[in-house]
């Protein structure tokens, strides 16, 4: 083979609009860490690090055939479901909430897994019972969902089960749940919000009474949403410029490298660098959509919708967070917050939108 | 046909879904219309608002640190307080070099070594943008003569705090332990219950003995002051203050005055004491022996000084009382005898004929009582009077390990006390079920025996064995102990008692307690094995005493004090209540390696209970005799 060949094989389920768009938004994490973390390689580095892991794990996964992809879906979702079971058994606890598994050799939180997990067991099954599809189908696929939904936020970690049932619900919305049902869980949802008020923990509560007036708690929780907005605001239209930011380097914003990495952002290059950084994930949600809008099977329509829609959710909540709109949930800024999990989580979630499009003409439908 | 309605079947589906992708399309632009909104309302609509609020005038949120509340006796003695004072600090990312820095400093201020060794494992420890710690408690002078050169030191400041002071020092530190500063490990549990905003701005937690079980208590609500500061960070206007409210006092039902001859009584030896009034279950001394200097941890413990402790085969870090675990030896007897009586396995007339041992029917191993040739014919006053160790060995082989069991624990004996201070260990009450759990083998019947005077798998903590002897005093009506007798408000003033709470009532026979009781009395009369405690005493001891092995004898072996390295002798238990007849205090000396209980450890107890019960204070101390010729017990 020439190198040429070799260079062709090598790349030959990679999507490159997608993975333009996803390196732009990496570059963007490298520079802002950079910043966020006081002018120091440190962060940066090992962000690095995180990024060619996960870059080599999304293209293990474009590689992978369709029927490999379908496959794995059983016994991920059941793995998924044994470490969550474990964790409620036998989890460490850690900040008040039991999430970690500690396996001996590593301590994982399972809930991480059940990101990609959930959709992908869903989508499973409706392809399984495409034929014949009745509502009682939906109901399976709903417990699908529900099932590990409740272990997570029993843990309690709220805002990775809501990010899991939003999953689950872009599968249903897009495999066809009628209308009625949908405006009627709306409904059912809006009715029973005092009783899941009920249900939270103290501290959940407290966020959300915090988003309503932070002022309340400018030591605590309120502290984070404060200096958020204020970082946010002050950037203006064009931003206070790179490495500039006062909030930042003044030692204001709490965890400026992960969950709050968007004040940064936003504070140092202002409501145009807002603009172009939603356009940048704009730019990866469209292609999403378009791999979305162009695969072949009931299966890989339904997974690279709910993927695409989940990435999507993931930037507006955590956006949404940082400038005040949303509660404090603790989800980071997709693709640009620093940490390897997320950073694998998405990657292998793109891996598969890409093994989506470069397998389609292989499948006969 | 057929085909051609699937097909069109598969169409219409292409078609709806497509639908529904372009409705999602529609949700993501709405929400990121909703993001945009947003911003231009942050950055264009409030942009000078938020300019203000960060550029010009910053608003800094200042913590204000509350004071930490303070430890009283029952008698108002300060036992921990505040003082305040100057120290010299620098934020380590403000200076240029440090090394050069601390050279030129020391030229003003006494730097000592140990100063250096602390600051440059604080620097090690140091979270982000703390200021350190250089030294502490300076002088006017020193204060003066920094600051006419401070324009030379950037980043180095003289700052007055408050400091945490142990007016009692080493004679309290196993009982009011220390704060130190918050590391790590601190932080992160403070998050994990949600309480790390109300420690903002504190430098310090408490790390053991009270000022850490009552650690919520003492450190009190942070205050916030909302200061408007210009880009150098100066405050230039205070825009809100809320005050930060002083933690509480502890008001405890330690007496002071009797820690402190407690704690001289000891002389050389090291061990425990702890006496409790058995009415209410307050404690009135808590001795560990050797204690430290508590004040050496608070700014964080030079290295040196950390491996003298830590190494010093005293073990001063070791809080004996709550945590040493020690045979109980022969004060185990009363308790037995009591347990005998309860389950009329031995009626109070019936003796023995002491040959000098024990054995069990069909095994010629000998048990041996510490007296050679035995002490004749014993019935069970007799048996506590002079300890003798042959009736215990019948006794409990005929009562068994479960009705032993089965007493003993209802006088807490293998569980924790639950006095108010953390770390407690909860000594062990070996049963059958626990010795197939730990050694996968079942009970023997020569366990029993030697678990009859003491020995064998027991272990009791010095506090343990004081609440045993508070509940005996009283009668078997057990109450918790705790330290702390009153928590007084800082803000309000008002006072909380914390209320006697009784533990058991075991319901015993007056008859039985009276027999054990006046068979204590006994034991500090002639012919007892602690006579020394009560001579010349104007009112009547119970007590008991009380040996603890360290090393164990092979058969036919005679202990000899005089032959064996000192930290292998035995150690020396005794426990007493007085009056006898209408106990006030109940208490237990451990004098480790003290050799027998009746000779070392009862002329400590009475040097306290004289304190307590006469107000009598004890004479210039002598040295306790070494080697003095004593009866074994």
């Amino acid at each position: 083979m020439t190198r040429r060949q070799l260079w062709l094989k090598f790349t030959e389920h990679i999507d490159p609009l997608l993975l333009l768009g996803i390196v732009l938004l990496m570059l963007t994490s490298l520079l802002v860490l950079y910043s966020a973390d006081n002018g120091s390689w440190n962060r940066p580095l090992s962000q690095l690090a995180n990024i060619a892991v996960a870059l080599t794990a999304m293209w293990l996964i474009a590689n992978l055939p369709l029927h490999y992809l379908m496959r794995t879906a059983v016994p991920i979702y059941l793995t998924g479901m044994l470490l969550l079971l474990g964790v409620a058994l036998f989890g460490e606890i850690s900040h008040g909430a039991r999430r970690w598994l500690n396996l001996g050799v590593a301590t994982i939180q399972p809930s991480e897994l059940m990101k990609i997990g959930v959709p992908l067991m869903m989508a499973w099954y409706f392809e399984k019972h495409e034929a014949t599809l009745t509502l009682r189908n939906y109901f399976i696929a709903a417990l699908l969902l529900l099932l590990p939904v409740g272990l997570i936020a029993r843990q309690p970690d709220l805002g990775t089960a809501m990010l899991i049932s939003a999953s689950g619900f872009y599968v249903l919305f897009l495999a066809g749940l009628s209308w009625r049902v949908i405006s009627g869980l709306f409904v059912a949802a809006l009715a029973s919000a005092p009783v899941l008020w009920s249900l939270l923990h103290d501290y959940q509560r407290h966020r959300i009474l915090m988003l309503l007036d932070p002022s309340q708690d400018a030591l605590g929780k309120g502290y984070h949403t404060i200096q958020g907005m204020i970082a946010v605001g002050s950037g203006g239209i064009l931003g206070k410029g790179y490495l500039k930011g006062t909030q930042t380097h003044l030692d204001f914003l709490p965890e400026r490298t992960t969950d709050f990495i968007f004040a940064v952002y936003s504070e140092e290059f202002g409501l145009l660098g807002n603009l172009i950084l939603l356009a940048l994930y704009f730019f990866v949600i469209g292609r999403g959509f378009i791999i979305t809008a162009n695969a072949s099977t009931y299966f890989t329509r339904l997974m690279s919708g709910s993927i695409t829609l989940t990435f999507a959710t993931y930037a507006f909540v955590n956006m949404g967070m940082v400038s005040g709109i949303l509660p404090v949930v603790g989800v980071p800024l997709p693709l640009v917050s620093y940490g390897g999990t997320s950073m694998l989580t998405l990657l292998l979630g793109f891996g598969m939108l890409m093994s989506i499009e470069t397998h389609k003409n292989l499948v006969k439908t | 046909m057929n085909k051609h309605v699937e097909l069109k079947n598969h169409q219409r589906e292409i078609f709806y879904f497509r639908l529904r992708l372009a409705i999602s399309i529609g949700f993501v632009l709405v929400l990121m219309a909703i993001l945009l909104v947003r911003f231009v309302y942050l950055q264009v609509a409030r942009h000078e608002y938020y300019q203000t609020l960060a550029e010009s005038n910053r608003i800094s949120i200042v913590p204000i640190v509350p004071n930490r509340g303070l430890i009283l006796d029952r008698n108002g003695l300060v036992l921990a307080h505040n003082y305040s004072g100057y120290t010299l600090e620098t934020t380590p990312s403000n200076t240029a070099n440090l090394e050069s820095t601390l050279n030129e400093l020391s030229t003003l201020v006494d730097i000592t070594p140990k100063d250096r060794k602390r600051f440059n494992k604080l620097l090690a420890e140091r979270r982000n943008f703390e200021t350190l710690m250089i030294r502490n408690r300076l002088t006017e002078e020193e204060v003066a003569r920094f600051a006419a050169q401070q324009y030379r030191f950037p980043g180095v400041e003289i700052k007055a705090r408050l400091f945490r002071d142990y007016p009692y020092g080493t004679q309290t530190a196993h009982l009011i332990g220390y704060i130190g500063r918050i590391n790590q490990t601190d932080v992160d549990l403070l998050e994990e219950n949600d309480l790390a905003a109300n420690y903002r701005g504190s430098d310090y937690i408490g790390k053991t003995g009270l000022e850490q079980s009552y650690e919520t208590e003492l450190h009190g609500a942070t205050g916030v002051e909302q200061v408007e500061v210009d880009s150098g960070g100066r405050a230039i206007r205070m825009l809100s203050r809320t005050p930060p409210s002083s933690g509480n006092t502890l008001v405890l039902s330690i007496d002071a005055k009797l820690q402190e001859i407690a704690e001289q009584a000891f002389g050389k030896y090291r061990g425990a004491l702890v006496a409790i009034d058995p009415s209410n279950g307050e404690v009135l001394a808590f001795i560990s022996k050797p204690g430290y200097d508590p004040s050496l941890f608070i700014d964080g413990i030079d290295p040196q000084s950390w491996d003298e402790l830590n190494n010093s085969p005293d073990v001063p870090l070791n809080n004996r009382a709550l945590r040493g675990q020690y045979p109980p030896g022969s004060t185990i007897k009363p308790f037995m005898a009591l347990a005998g009586l309860y389950y009329n396995i031995r009626s109070p007339n019936r003796t023995i004929s002491d040959p000098g041992y024990f054995n069990l029917p069909g095994s010629s191993h000998h048990y041996r009582d510490w007296k050679q040739g035995g002490h004749g014919t014993v019935d069970m006053f007799k048996s506590i009077v002079v300890s003798c160790d042959t009736y215990y060995y019948g006794l409990a082989t005929e009562m068994g390990i479960d009705n032993i069991y089965n007493f003993l624990s209802r006088f807490n004996f293998g569980k924790k006390s639950g006095i108010d201070l953390e770390g407690e260990t909860s000594g062990l009450l070996p049963s059958q079920e626990w010795k197939m759990k730990r050694y996968r083998q079942k009970w023997y019947a020569g366990d029993t025996v030697s678990v009859g005077i003491g020995q064998g798998y027991n272990l009791v903590t010095p506090m343990q064995l004081a609440y045993a002897t508070a509940t005996l005093a009283n009668n078997g009506i057990g109450y918790k102990p705790h330290l702390v007798k009153e928590i007084r408000s800082s803000r309000t003033n008002e006072s909380r008692l914390i209320e006697a709470h009784q533990e058991v009532d075991m319901k015993l026979d007056p008859a039985h307690l009276e027999l054990v009781k006046s068979a204590m009395a006994a034991v500090t009369q002639p012919g007892g094995t602690a006579v020394s405690a009560s001579a010349g005493a104007t009112y009547s001891i119970a007590g008991k005493t009380g040996t603890a092995q360290v090393v164990g004898m092979k058969q036919g072996e005679k202990y000899d004090a005089s032959k064996i390295d000192e930290r292998h002798r035995d150690h020396a238990w005794f426990i007493a209540f007085a009056p006898a007849d209408k106990p006030k205090i109940a208490l237990v000396v451990l004098a480790e390696n003290g050799g027998h209980g009746g000779g070392t450890a009862a002329p400590i107890a009475r040097k306290v209970l004289d304190y307590y019960l006469l107000g009598k204070l004890p004479k210039p101390l002598v040295e306790l005799p070494e080697n003095e010729e004593v009866e074994h017990d």
